[in-house]
């Protein structure tokens, strides 16, 4: 079976393939997003296994955050990775949902988050009289400010550059493996294609000279 | 009155198969197309690629973003059912040692997850010449012509390099590199390591005379499983066409207990219980094959004992379980600066290796025996779960766009930016070497547990030896110089506190060796065949005849002896000798 029949056997349209493996392969997220639909609805995957969705049936029917600490967690979430002219902020890519679902899915995640939130609160309360969310923007800005430099921090600090750090991991993953994410980091695979190596000019560009360097 | 009984087919199979991975799909292969009856059993459900592969799924058509859960130990989109833990089937450890089983119960096992990487063992692997460890009753040139016929009929990529101890296959075209692993081979030469094209089972172009399988269109997902067929699971490759002879049975979700044996000893077939309707079920055959695993195979051959067999099958000798060995690992990671705003292109290339430094050393120079070789990754991959994780360690490594050095960490615009400057800078490295195959690491049957079926568990007793340390240190040293001389940043080495990284025994999985063949049958349980010493309608195909490993990869080996096996006894058939 050739390339082309392959890719026919998995429901992907002559037009599409052929198109994609036209040697040069100009790549167009768009368009590849749109032929690697999965056509099966969640509840039919095939890919799943009985265990394995009765699970997530019960996971999404659990609510771990409560509304004030979603909300604070959307606000920091956006300050981690706000909108800039190339993509959406993290709260536009649903960042705190996907946060909501991982802490449920992995609960080591649940105490430090839960805390952290807390013990961020308790700062502000300290401070400003207010929660961190209730805070205003250059209050919110100036405690993330103590707490997003690791080697700057000071040693009282400590607890909230271990909570921000894991925030800030957290953020970046539930942006970037998003679809607003992988458009902006520009992630143009999983599409079927002919690997023929390394580009010429990105080749040229390092130093190499041929495609076996 | 309990409704339990045992059903006891009428039924005579001409081979009765535990197993459907590599083994026992081989197997199960030829004997069907010469025209055999075949029963092969399977512990858990079948599995088609073609039908339950999660290929081309976005991270964001899993909830977890990809990330690995108990029942999806290498990513929620990985192929394998099962883990390093199965409800109602433990496992145990004795004195205080570790291991570590993996366990897929599919159809076609582990082969629908596994890396694809496909090495032959060389022939110093077979015949090693430092009197450490027994030699193989077999050499190289007797497996050559069925890894040759492996190659043919499975596909397999590569370079010729003629390397003694790293014999060249027929070959399929290699992936070219992708752009970190150029950086990588420039390193590694500078430090002394060679490094050469990957040699894996993805058929980088369509295999001649196969009308069934895809030719791959690299999407680098071959740990999903892939829909097309294009890379070697034992489920796509073997039992699936092997079905289609018409003479080939799987019974699925069929957890077999034990090998039923007659008063002379001889085997009659096995008995198991179905997972679909709780019952227990007895089947015939005129031989029995075991594929299970090599650690599942041993479980087998232990719990079936009788008055003929009273220490268990096949096990005479007292051997099985005994010398199980797994490769040894330990790895490396760390990022290029010079790969920074990097151009973006589809670079997902194969799920197998592009490249890879096969073993390039001489021992008498060391201090540990054998040797290991390294897997490199990296790319402008898919992110997923971790994806930016500890962007403190790296952004403030390094100059910002406007040159200046940035404080680490931090939040907002300048943040957002540097995880796309930092996209697909990362490397990492793998150590997988020959662990030395020991009569004190072995498996036994615990005498206190039973798993849910009721059937005696396995309990393991095994420890490194300083050898496999002293390789561990090795592969950490040449890490860090392949690093230095390819002008990365490494993340910080292994150290002493952990054995230099060494993975505990059984992470590796390729553990192999617990019924081992040899001439002399009080030194092992199964003749060069793969028939046991005991029992001459008894064979076992799977990695636990392996006498002593080599650093590479078992499955290619386990394909080659499995065919060799097989057609011994269509050899032995026709002689009438079972």
């Amino acid at each position: 079976m050739n390339r082309r029949e392959s890719l026919r056997t998995i429901g992907l349209g002559t037009l599409a393939t052929g198109l994609l493996l036209d040697a040069s392969c100009k790549t167009d997220t768009k368009k590849q997003g749109e032929v690697t639909t999965p056509q099966e609805t969640a509840a039919a995957d095939p890919a799943r296994t009985p265990y394995e969705l009765e699970r997530e049936k019960k996971l999404n029917a659990e609510k771990f955050f409560n509304e004030h600490e979603i909300k604070t967690i959307t606000v920091l979430v956006d300050i981690i990775i706000p909108k800039d002219d190339k993509s959406g902020s993290a709260s536009d890519a649903k960042v705190p949902d996907f946060i909501e679902f991982i802490v449920k899915d992995m609960p080591e995640h649940q105490t430090p988050l839960r805390g952290g939130l807390r013990w961020l609160d308790l700062q502000c309360l300290n401070r400003y009289n207010n929660t961190f969310r209730e805070a205003s923007d250059q209050q919110q800005i100036d405690l993330v400010t103590l707490i997003a430099y690791p080697k700057k921090a000071t040693p009282d600090m400590a607890q909230g550059v271990s909570f921000f750090n894991r925030m800030r991991d957290l953020t970046a993953t539930g942006f970037f493996s998003s679809q607003m994410g992988m458009k902006d980091i520009g992630y143009v695979g999983n599409a079927p294609n002919k690997w023929e190596g390394v580009p010429a000019d990105v080749l040229k560009a390092h130093g190499f000279d041929t495609v076996w360097g | 009155m309990s409704d339990l009984q045992i059903k006891k087919s009428s039924t005579t199979y001409d081979a009765v198969i535990v197993g459907s991975g590599a083994g026992g799909g081989m197997a199960g292969y030829v004997l069907a197309h010469a025209g055999l009856k075949v029963l092969m059993l399977e512990a858990g459900p079948f599995f088609d690629p073609q039908k339950n592969s999660a290929q081309l799924k976005f991270s964001w058509e899993s909830p977890r973003r990809g990330a690995s859960t108990d029942s999806r130990n290498f990513g929620d989109f990985d192929a394998a059912f099962g883990g390093w833990s199965l409800e109602g089937e433990p496992y145990t450890t004795k004195d205080n040692t570790e291991f570590q089983w993996f366990r897929s119960r599919m159809l076609g096992g582990r082969t629908n997850h596994w890396g694809r990487i496909s090495l032959r063992m060389g022939p110093h692997d077979f015949q090693p010449k430092d009197g450490l460890t027994e030699k193989w009753p077999i050499t190289y040139d007797d497996m050559k012509p069925f890894y040759d016929k492996v190659d043919r009929l499975i596909g397999v990529f590569g370079t010729v390099e003629g390397l003694e101890n790293e014999p060249d296959g027929i070959f399929l075209p290699p992936p070219k590199p992708r752009l970190n692993e150029l950086y990588i081979k420039a390193g590694a030469k500078k430090a002394g390591v060679t490094v050469i094209a990957g040699r894996g089972s993805v058929l980088t172009e369509a295999l001649p005379g196969n009308k069934d399988r895809g030719a791959c269109f690299f999407c680098g997902q071959c740990n999903r499983s892939c829909k097309i067929y294009g890379d070697f699971s034992s489920s796509s490759c073997l039992v699936i066409p092997a079905m289609k002879t018409g003479n080939l049975k799987v019974i699925s979700n069929a957890m077999v207990r034990e090998v039923l044996t007659d008063k002379e000893g001889a085997a009659t077939g096995v008995s198991y219980i179905s997972k679909d309707d709780m019952q227990e079920y007895q089947v015939n055959g005129k031989i029995v094959i075991l594929g299970a695993s090599a650690c599942e195979s041993a479980r087998l051959l232990l719990n079936s004992k009788s008055a003929a067999h009273p220490g268990g099958l096949a096990n005479s000798s007292g051997i099985v379980g005994k010398y199980l060995h797994d490769s040894t690992g330990s790895g490396a990671s760390g990022w290029l600066p010079q790969l920074m705003d990097r151009k973006r292109y589809n670079e997902d290339g194969v799920g197998s290796v592009h490249i890879y430094s096969p073993w390039w050393l001489d021992n008498k120079k060391l201090d540990f025996p054998r040797g290991y070789h390294i897997e490199y990754g990296g790319g402008l991959h898919m992110p997923g779960y971790g994806f930016g994780g500890g962007i403190q360690h790296m952004n403030g490594a390094v100059a910002g766009r406007d040159g200046k050095m940035k404080e680490a960490g931090g939040f907002g615009a300048g943040l957002k930016d540097d995880y796309r400057r930092f996209y697909g800078v990362n490397i990492g490295m793998a150590g997988r070497g020959t662990a030395i195959a020991r009569e004190d690491n072995y498996c036994e049957i615990d005498p206190d547990v039973v798993d849910k079926f009721g059937i005696p568990v396995l309990r393991f007793h095994y420890k490194w030896a300083p050898d496999e340390v002293k390789q561990a240190k090795h592969m950490q040293d040449t890490f860090q110089e392949i690093m230095h001389h390819m002008g990365a940043i490494a993340d910080a080495p292994a150290g002493k506190d952990t054995s230099y990284g060494l993975e505990a025994p059984g992470v590796i999985i390729h553990e192999v060796g617990t019924v081992r063949m040899g001439d002399d049958p009080k030194k092992s349980a199964l003749n060069k065949y793969c028939q046991a010493h005991d029992c001459n309608n008894l064979f076992v195909v799977d990695a636990a005849p392996f006498v002593q490993q080599g650093d590479k990869n078992a499955t290619w080996t386990i394909l080659a002896l499995s065919m060799r096996t097989a057609e011994y006894i269509l050899s032995q058939r026709k002689k009438l000798n079972v």
